[in-house]
């Protein structure tokens, strides 16, 4: 496999959030401020990453009974390590992040490359798969970051782009885009304006709606 | 090799061998990082402390700038002062949780909604140049519409103008309730009498303080579309400087005998 294609194919054509539909969780929670955001997405690339790496490198080692565990228990040990750098250098980010980097090892991005990509690959391309679809994560996160604190309280980065009422400007924020719920909708949109875009990730409808038929006389 | 791979004693190797390298890499993490954690986090009291007294100056170091400041600890009810007990690793938070070190308040005291107080609580004094009162900062916490907002009250040398307030931790919705830490609205706050006739005054009221009221130097705007957290720090401040909370403290301290 292409290593090129390895790093970019999960930005666009295989998106863990638009097109697996993984990690929606964290999608909606930490979203609603670009910092935080990107923290949260440079902790779950390495994470991807290196769970990737060291489950790919001992892979033929790994008892199939017990893969789950093995995996998780890897993917927790690196989500501690990354959550005590956090609080040791970054501590107001890490306060903002709070449960959500611990929730990493439940991010189902992390758990679901493993178990496709990196128990039957080889250390290197799994590393570059990790990296990938961390990517893929990360500019879902920051497309829907930057709408939700450009329009929810008019800065970028912290930075006042749109003066607010409050504060004696004109833009009067969109609260909404401040809640989780928020993410949804953008999110949604998000998916539809890449499937419109790349017309092969539409799924193909699970049932087709049977014809009506009239319900015959003495049934 | 698959049926090898497989076998009890394979599984049981690779897991406890995958057990003791995860446990020592996540230990040694913790413990390596865990001093410059712990100054993180008397970094961040400090910084909220200082801030809620307006003291707070982000170009100067935060450790240098809290050197003006003292931290005591009172036992709350007698308002004197406790110094058997260690300022520097009294936990106010785990003591109003320890049946031993703190009361339950009579629900109907119980503006605050805090259940247990501490019997002991931290008060911080900043003094000015010639080792005067310069400033109290207190601690107050309560409930507002979501969660319990932890923060300080400061008061100016005369113990009954206010110098400033802040919340460094709650779970306020954002846009609304979370708007405790607008800047704008913790400066109202500034300068308002906290007590009148030697009774707990200040209040939040709901909307605008008409500034020719008679009653607006003991009054502070609601938050507009927050009337439930704006009344949660209504109560944990009239609660704090209250009889149950620092009254008997501050009374203590005008009178110039703790």
């Amino acid at each position: 496999m292409d290593i090129r294609d390895t790093l970019l194919k999960p930005i666009f054509k295989n998106n863990p959030i638009a097109l697996q539909i993984l990690g929606v969780c964290s999608a909606l929670a930490v979203t609603s401020s670009l910092k935080v955001t990107v923290v949260m997405c440079i902790a779950l690339t390495l994470v991807t990453a290196f769970s990737n790496l060291f489950i790919s490198s001992i892979r033929r080692f790994i008892p199939s009974s017990i893969r789950i565990i093995v995996q998780m228990t890897i993917i927790a040990s690196l989500v501690i390590v990354v959550d005590q750098i956090l609080k040791a250098v970054a501590y107001d980010i890490s306060k903002q992040l709070s449960v959500f980097v611990g929730l990493i090892i439940t991010n189902c991005i992390v758990m679901g490359r493993a178990e496709a990509y990196a128990m039957k690959n080889p250390p290197l391309p799994s590393f570059l798969d990790g990296i990938g679809n961390g990517l893929g994560y990360s500019f879902v996160l920051l497309v829907i970051a930057t709408v939700r604190e450009l329009l929810g309280s008019g800065k970028l980065f912290g930075v006042e782009i749109l003066p607010l009422v409050t504060e004696g400007g004109w833009y009067t924020p969109n609260g909404l885009l401040l809640l989780p719920p928020s993410a949804f909708f953008l999110i949604g949109l998000l998916i539809w304006a890449i499937r419109s875009w790349k017309k092969d990730q539409v799924e193909s409808p699970e049932f087709v709606i049977a014809k009506h038929t009239a319900v015959e006389e003495g049934a | 090799m698959a049926s090898n791979s497989e076998s009890l004693g394979r599984v049981l190797t690779v897991a406890l061998a995958l057990c003791v390298v995860c446990s020592v890499v996540v230990s040694t993490a913790a413990v390596v990082l865990k001093p410059q954690q712990e100054a993180n986090k008397t970094r961040d009291l400090k910084r909220n402390i200082l801030m809620a007294a307006d003291l707070y100056d982000p170009a100067q170091s935060v450790e240098e700038q809290f050197q003006r400041v003292t931290t005591r600890v009172i036992h709350v009810d007698s308002g004197k002062y406790a110094d058997h007990i260690d300022a520097t690793s009294f936990d106010q938070r785990a003591a109003a949780k320890d049946p031993a070190m703190s009361k339950a308040v009579p629900a109907d005291g119980d503006i605050a909604k805090i259940m247990r107080r501490s019997d002991y609580a931290l008060v911080y004094l900043v003094n000015d140049a010639d080792q005067r009162l310069e400033k109290v900062i207190l601690p107050v916490h309560g409930y507002g519409l979501w969660s319990t907002l932890y923060g300080f009250v400061a008061l100016e040398a005369d113990l009954s103008t206010i110098a400033g307030l802040g919340f460094y931790e709650h779970g306020e919705t954002p846009g609304l309730g979370g708007e405790v830490d607008n800047p704008r609205w913790k400066a109202l706050w500034e300068g308002k009498q906290a007590f009148r006739d030697g009774d707990v005054a200040i209040s939040v009221i709901k909307g605008t303080v008409n500034p020719d009221s008679a009653r607006a130097a003991w009054q502070v705007d609601g938050l507009s579309g927050a009337t439930l957290t704006s009344k949660g720090v209504h109560n944990l401040v009239r609660f704090w400087l209250g009889q149950d909370g620092f009254a008997p403290f501050l009374s203590n301290l005008r009178q110039g005998e703790v």
